[in-house]
């Protein structure tokens, strides 16, 4: 009974275990190969990656790539393969950086309208995806792949033009959001259990909210009907059927709600950063969350440490250049090993998990007989 | 270059998934491409320009710098200069190039030294970049507009560290053009200026008495600044000459800084029309243009001629089409580092916007293939001093616009 125990937590453990460890063979090799001294990389990163500052840095970077991975994960609980987040978020952002500079209201009002014009566009735009799916049975892959081509070499390269601030300015962007809108710094709460904070940084606000995001997450996924229901479609669709879930509703609600937080990936930089949609907004935050979702199998706490993980690295690549120990492409080279190596292991640990549970069954079944 | 990375950074998660959004990723690069397509520069010697030696002390002629009583600090031997590329990073063939190219000539000839970083793919870490350079750094340049507001903010917090921007003025236009901050300067460059030489090039060699201009990308005022520069230097010359204007997209569309397929049909469109020299300010598009001329001259058999941008495209194009580049308009990025990190040696340096132009070599024209003659180049050399001198001014603005 207790090695049973033991076996399980084991492999629980080894997939994450593996990862990191082929990760690091496999970016020392590389760090040698390219005449970089592996051991003083590895201790300038994890020496910079525990100052308070560069903890900031993580959690800023962590805080969009959590929330993208939370909204992928909502689709993918269900078979959803919903890759439309780059789409959705920056077409949300884009409308909400304008709506959000048109208006100057009660700080918290503002700042609400902004995130809720940011989330019902996400959610209308991904729910296109799922009402395709529903009516017509057009596979949702493809369709939002369309639509993000549509939202961002589309409709937001097309509206930009009408809404750009200063004509002069190479930087071409949206007007600037007024002080009311812009959500507060963390960094007041952060201070209160650690140290000041210098040299700039500033802790997003919309960290609180990829906090909230993910306890609703967790608990509407394991804790409600409604994620009951989500589960089981995405298990096993017939059975759920029959079972009495409506399958076409639960497409539409899938897709929306994941639209729904999709729509919030933009905000650090909306709300926080640079108040404006400009040349320098961050793409690619939603095939970033995918990585993250993927690494972290869709649970809230496993997305976190994903996201967490993933910030860490993208964090490191500034120290490694400016103290010339690398080149920034060995962060990308650890990641995508990471990655790799971790969906391997998952998959290794599944079958052992299946092998031990017909194993179990057949000696029940033995000890039955 | 640009474009394959972030192909590469956004692409690793989606196309370990899925290879079908493969294509997908395209969309990523959209947001860069006005800073890529922007300054398509040399990492060519200049070849024809004495660019270097002139004494950072002589204020390159700033047309714009308020404020620059404010000693920025003791001359000072040796120290680290932080250079922060954007994407694409040295090796890009590129404005990144010509900076790398800059800060390499100051190691050799001031002693400084040097740290160098790139932000990640999606350009998200550009303030942690900049404050990083800043903590072991006495002077920091972003290179491209895009650090503006991240070089504004960091340089707040690090008021005993200079900060210059390549290509963005770092000026506060709402309040009358101050400096954004004590210790940021910008670095421009008078486009129109080195475009007034190449125009009067074209214009000395144009038989038919019709030249075309093609624009990458028209509507955010940079671009058309290359076009009123040629203009009037052709004019300058001949009067009646007539100029064939066209640009590929229109901002927010940057696409037309990577369209080399459709500036060559432009460009064929122009020399049926009668063009015989075309110059372009459409970065990666430019080579369609050389193409053109190559085919056009081939199908025609009297050579028509291109002229190129930025770098001494000469140089950097392939070989097969350098016999059809007359000139090409430089932009010497490497010279506005040089010269930035000159000044914080010197103790000189200042707050404000430095206006690269032709009395600095901040701008100038190539000679690389020797197709333009001894007299040509008199005379081009007679309206360069002229422009120096303030004899000609050189509008910024297309005529009739």
């Amino acid at each position: 009974m207790n090695t049973a125990v033991l076996r399980r937590i084991g492999l629980a453990a080894a997939a994450p275990l593996a990862a990191a460890v082929v990760a690091i063979a496999v970016s020392s090799i590389v760090l040698e190969v390219s005449g970089s001294d592996s051991i003083e990389t590895f201790r300038t990163m994890i020496e910079n990656g525990t100052k308070l500052e560069s903890i900031i840095d993580m959690l800023n970077r962590a805080t969009p790539l959590y929330l993208s991975a939370v909204a992928a994960a909502i689709g993918f609980r269900m078979n959803l393969f919903n890759i439309g987040v780059e789409g959705q978020y920056i077409l949300a952002a884009f409308l909400a950086a304008v709506v959000g500079a048109q208006v100057e209201l009660w700080a918290p009002l503002h700042i609400a309208v902004i995130m809720l014009t940011a989330m019902v566009v996400g959610a209308a735009w991904s729910g296109l995806a799922g009402l395709l799916k529903v009516t017509r049975g057009v596979n949702e892959v493809i369709s939002t792949i369309m639509l993000n081509f549509i939202a961002i070499g589309g409709l937001v390269a097309g509206l930009l033009p009408r809404f750009i601030d200063d004509p002069a300015d190479p930087n071409q962007g949206t007007a600037t959001i007024a002080e009311s809108g812009r959500l507060p710094d963390l960094n007041s709460w952060v201070e209160l259990f650690t140290r000041e904070i210098t040299k700039g940084r500033r802790l997003t606000g919309v960290f609180v909210v990829a906090l909230i995001v993910g306890i609703v997450y967790h608990v509407v996924i394991n804790r409600s009907r409604f994620g009951y229901d989500i589960r089981a479609s995405g298990m096993n669709p017939s059975a759920a059927k029959v079972g009495g879930v409506p399958p076409k509703r639960m497409v539409l609600i899938a897709m929306a709600g994941g639209g729904l937080v999709a729509g919030l990936v933009g905000m650090p930089e909306i709300l926080s950063d640079t108040h404006a949609y400009d040349q320098g907004f961050i793409q690619g935050l939603g095939f970033a969350g995918i990585a993250v979702a993927l690494l972290g199998r869709n649970t809230a706490g496993g997305m976190a440490i994903a996201a967490l993980l993933f910030g860490f690295l993208d964090s490191s690549a500034a120290i490694l250049q400016v103290s010339a120990l690398a080149s920034s492409e060995i962060v990308v080279i650890m990641q995508a090993t990471i990655l790799l190596v971790a969906v391997i292991a998952y998959e290794v640990v599944n079958r052992i998990r299946q092998r031990d549970e017909v194993r179990r069954a057949a000696q029940l079944v033995e000890a039955a007989s | 270059m640009i474009r394959s990375k972030r192909l590469l950074a956004a692409g690793i998660a989606a196309s370990l998934v899925l290879a079908a959004c493969g294509g997908d990723d395209d969309d990523t690069t959209s947001d860069d491409e006005p800073a890529a397509a922007d300054e398509p520069a040399t990492d060519e010697p200049a070849t024809d320009e004495p660019a270097t030696d002139e004494p950072a002390t002589d204020e390159p002629a700033d047309a714009d710098e308020p404020a620059t009583d404010e000693p920025a600090g003791e001359p000072m031997e040796s120290f680290n200069v932080g250079l922060t590329f954007d994407i694409g990073g040295r090796g890009d063939q590129s404005f990144n190039d010509s900076a790398a190219e800059g800060i390499d000539r100051a190691v050799e000839e001031l002693g400084i030294t040097f740290s160098e970083a790139e932000p990640n793919a999606d350009g998200s870490n550009r303030a942690e970049l900049l404050q990083l350079q800043a903590d072991s750094s006495a002077l920091v340049i972003g290179v491209g507009f895009l650090f503006a507001g991240d070089v504004a903010a960091v340089a707040a917090e690090n008021p005993d560290t200079n900060f210059a921007v390549v290509d963005d003025a770092m000026l506060d236009f709402d309040n009358g053009g101050v400096p954004i901050c004590d210790n940021c300067a910008g670095l421009t460059f008078a486009e129109e200026q080195g475009s007034f030489l190449v125009g009067v090039a074209a214009a000395l060699n144009s038989e038919t008495g019709t030249l075309g201009f093609i624009g990458g990308v028209g509507g955010f005022g940079l671009i058309e600044k290359f076009e009123a520069g040629f203009e009037a230097g052709a004019k300058a010359v001949n009067p009646d000459i007539t100029i064939i204007p066209q640009y590929i997209t229109e901002a927010p569309d940057f696409d037309g800084f990577f369209a080399a397929d459709r500036a060559k049909e432009i460009a064929l469109a122009m020399y049926d029309q009668g063009a015989d020299v075309i110059y372009h300010a459409a970065g990666g598009s430019g080579a369609g243009l050389f193409e053109a001329a190559k085919e056009q001259s081939e199908a025609s058999g009297s050579k028509v001629w291109a002229i190129g941008v930025d770098s001494d495209q000469y140089f950097t194009s392939s070989e097969e089409v350098r016999d059809y580049i007359l000139t090409s308009m430089l932009k010497r990025v490497d010279n506005a580092v040089f010269e930035i990190t000159k000044a914080q040696q010197e103790g000189s340096f200042a707050a404000g916007n430095t206006v690269y132009d032709l009395s600095v070599d901040g701008v100038g024209y190539s000679t690389s293939g020797d197709f333009l003659t001894a007299d040509q180049i008199a005379t081009i050399d007679d309206y360069k001093q002229q422009i120096i001198d303030g004899a000609i001014e050189v509008p910024t603005v297309p005529e009739g616009a």
